[in-house]
C-alpha cells in the first residue's frame, strides 16, 4: 500500500491551472522530496493530500484511504508542517499541543507531549504563551503539532525557511530517526542540499506538472554526470571540444563529463591545441544542477 | 467526540482568557443602557400592566447581551483564526461539520448565557423582584435564551465562514445584527411603533426571540409564545441546516 497516492490531480483557479494532471505514489517508509520554484504547484498539491483545498479533479489517497470521502481516516493518518509560521495567540505551547492532540480523537497523553518538547527543545517554554516565543520556536512547535498524534506520514512544507543552524540541526536529526522508525517523510524546500542529503526520492515539479521523479541518486547521474573546470590560457579552445563544454559566464571553460576516463581526451586535445592548463577542478554535480537543468535554466 | 469536546474546549478557554473583554465589558454596557434609559423613562413609560419600565427592559438588555455575545463568540473566532491562519489546526484534523458546527454554536451558547446571566444579577437591583416578576415562567426563559443564543451563534458561524476580512465582519454585525437587535423591541413593545414599522418587526425573527424571552419573565408579551417558540425553532432549523451545508462544502475554508 502507497501512504501517499495521487492519481492524476487537477487544480484550476480561475484561469490559472495551478496542477495540470499531478500523478505520484509515495511508498511507506520513503524520504520523499518535493522541489520546484515557487509557483510550481507544491504547496497546493501538499494542501490537497491535507484536504486543505479540493482538487479540480483527480484522486489523493493517504494509506489507502480518500481523502475526500474517507477524510478522517486519511486526515487521522497525515501530520503537516505547514510553510507560513502560524499560531493561536490565546494559548501557550503545552495547550496547543494538548489540544492538537484532542482535535485528533486522542486522549491526553502528558508523557508524549513531553516527550515530543524535548525532542525539539522546547521543554522550557511548555508554559509560555506562544506569542512569546522567536521565530524558531514557533517553527519547533509547528512540528510538533504535526507529530503530536503520532502519523504514519509526515509532510513538511519548507519546514527550514528562515530558521538557524541549530534547528536544521535539530530537526532533521529527529525527522531522520522518525524515518528510521518508519514514517513516512515527504519533504518541500527550497534548500536542494537538504534534500540531496536526506531524501531517496525526488519529484520535481513545474509548471504545476512532474517533469522528473526518480530516485536522488538516478537524477544525479541521469541528468548532470560530472564537470571539468579549466582555467585556460595560451592558444584558443580547439573547436572538437565545443561540443562537451558547458556555456558559463565565469573564468572557468567547463565541460561535461559522465566517466573519469572521458578527461584525459580532453587534456590531449588542449595540449594538443598548445592550450597551457592554469587550473583544473573536478566538480560531482549536485542536485542543484538536476534542478537548474530541468527547470530550463544554464547549468552551472 | 473527543474532537469536538476538544475544540469546545478550546473556544471556551479562549473567551475566557480574556474575560475583561468579553464578558465584563458587555455587562457594563447593559448597566449603563439600564440606567440612562430606565431613569429617565421609568416614570414616563409603562408598557405592561404592573410592571415598571426598568423592569419591562431587563429581559431586554439581558437577551440582547445573550444574543450580541453569542454571534461576537464565533465570528471573532473564526475571522482571527482565518485572518492570522491558525484555521489551519483545526482544518487539518479529521474533525466532522457536525464536530465544528456543535462546537462553535455550543461555545457561542455558553458565553451568550455568562454574558446574559452576568447583565441579570447586576441589573435586578434596580427593580424590586415580587411586584415585577411574580409571574415569571422560567422555563420560558431558558428555551428562549438557548434557542437565541445557538441562532445567534449561527449566525456568527455563518458571518465568520463569510467574512475575508474584518471589515465584512463589521459590515455584518453594525447592518444586520445591530439593527435586528434594536429593532426587536428591546427597549419597547412594537405595539408603540407606527404601522409600518410594527409590521416591519412582524418579519424579524429577534424580536420573537426578545418577546418569547420577556415573557418568561413577566407572562405578558406582544405575541403568544408558542408562535415564538415556533417561529424561533424554524429560524433556528433553517440557519443550522445553512450552516451545515457551509461546513460540509468547506466554503471559504477549505479553497
Amino acid at each position: 500500500m502507497a501512504a501517499i497516492q495521487i492519481t492524476n490531480i487537477k487544480k484550476n483557479y480561475a484561469a490559472l491551472q495551478a496542477l495540470d494532471g499531478v500523478s505520484l505514489q509515495i511508498e511507506e517508509g520513503e524520504f520523499f522530496g518535493l522541489l520546484g520554484p515557487n509557483g510550481a504547484g507544491k504547496t497546493t498539491l501538499i494542501s490537497i493530500v491535507a484536504g486543505l483545498i479540493r482538487a479540480t479533479s483527480g484522486q489523493v489517497s493517504v494509506m489507502g484511504h480518500d481523502v475526500v470521502s474517507d477524510y478522517r481516516a486519511a486526515r487521522s493518518r497525515l501530520g503537516v508542517v505547514p510553510q507560513e509560521l502560524v499560531f493561536d495567540p490565546f494559548f501557550t505551547v503545552r495547550e496547543t499541543l494538548r489540544m492538537q492532540l484532542g482535535y485528533y480523537g486522542l486522549k491526553r497523553n502528558d508523557a508524549w507531549i513531553d516527550e515530543i518538547m524535548a525532542n525539539l527543545d522546547l521543554t522550557n517554554k511548555a508554559d509560555t504563551n506562544m506569542r512569546a516565543l522567536s521565530g524558531g520556536m514557533k517553527r519547533r512547535v509547528l512540528v510538533a503539532q504535526a507529530l503530536v498524534h503520532k502519523p504514519p506520514v509526515i509532510v513538511l512544507d519548507e519546514p527550514t525557511a528562515g530558521v538557524d543552524v541549530e534547528l536544521r540541526q535539530t530537526l532533521w536529526k529527529f525527522i531522520g530517526r522518525l524515518n528510521r522508525q518508519g514514517h513516512t517523510i515527504v519533504l518541500t524546500t527550497h534548500y536542494l542540499e537538504e534534500a540531496e542529503a536526506l531524501c531517496s526520492r525526488i519529484a520535481m515539479l513545474k509548471a504545476g506538472k512532474v517533469v522528473a521523479l526518480d530516485t536522488t541518486n538516478a537524477l544525479l547521474k541521469r541528468v548532470a554526470g560530472s564537470q571539468l573546470k579549466l582555467r585556460l590560457s595560451g592558444a584558443a579552445l580547439p573547436p572538437s571540444l565545443h561540443a562537451v563544454q558547458i556555456p558559463t559566464d565565469s573564468a572557468y571553460t567547463v565541460f561535461r563529463i559522465n566517466q573519469s576516463n572521458e578527461i584525459e581526451p580532453i587534456l590531449a586535445s588542449l595540449r594538443q591545441a598548445n592550450c597551457v592548463i592554469d587550473e583544473l577542478h573536478v566538480e560531482q554535480a549536485d542536485l542543484e544542477d538536476v534542478f537548474i537543468q530541468i527547470m530550463g535554466g544554464a547549468t552551472k | 467526540m473527543i474532537g469536538f469536546q476538544t475544540l469546545f474546549y478550546k473556544e471556551i478557554l479562549r473567551f475566557w482568557k480574556v474575560a475583561t473583554q468579553t464578558i465584563s465589558a458587555p455587562i457594563l454596557t447593559s448597566i449603563l443602557y439600564l440606567v440612562v434609559f430606565g431613569y429617565v423613562l421609568d416614570s414616563r413609560v409603562q408598557v405592561f400592566q404592573e410592571v415598571s419600565y426598568t423592569a419591562f427592559l431587563i429581559p431586554g438588555l439581558v437577551m440582547m447581551s445573550v444574543l450580541q455575545n453569542a454571534f461576537a463568540n464565533a465570528s471573532s473566532s473564526l475571522i482571527q483564526s482565518k485572518i492570522t491562519g491558525n484555521l489551519i489546526f483545526i482544518l487539518l484534523p479529521p474533525l466532522s461539520w457536525w464536530e465544528l458546527f456543535g462546537a462553535y454554536v455550543l461555545a457561542s451558547i455558553v458565553r451568550g448565557l455568562t454574558v446574559g446571566l452576568g447583565v441579570f444579577v447586576v441589573t435586578i437591583w434596580f427593580v424590586d423582584l415580587s411586584s415585577n416578576f411574580s409571574n415569571a415562567a422560567p422555563l420560558w426563559i431558558i428555551i428562549f435564551a438557548l434557542l437565541g443564543a445557538a441562532i445567534l451563534g449561527t449566525m456568527g458561524l455563518i458571518a465568520g465562514i463569510w467574512a475575508e476580512k474584518f471589515d465584512q465582519l463589521a459590515a455584518f454585525q453594525n447592518f444586520i445584527i445591530m439593527p435586528a437587535t434594536f429593532l426587536s423591541g428591546v427597549f419597547y413593545s412594537i405595539h408603540s411603533l407606527p404601522p409600518f414599522w410594527f409590521t416591519v418587526s412582524r418579519f424579524n425573527p429577534f424580536f420573537y426571540m426578545i418577546d418569547g424571552f420577556r415573557y418568561g419573565f413577566f407572562g405578558q408579551s406582544d405575541v403568544d409564545p408558542l408562535q415564538s417558540l415556533l417561529i424561533v425553532s424554524a429560524f433556528f432549523i433553517l440557519l443550522a441546516g445553512f450552516a451545515l451545508g457551509l461546513l460540509r462544502s468547506g466554503y471559504k475554508l477549505r479553497n
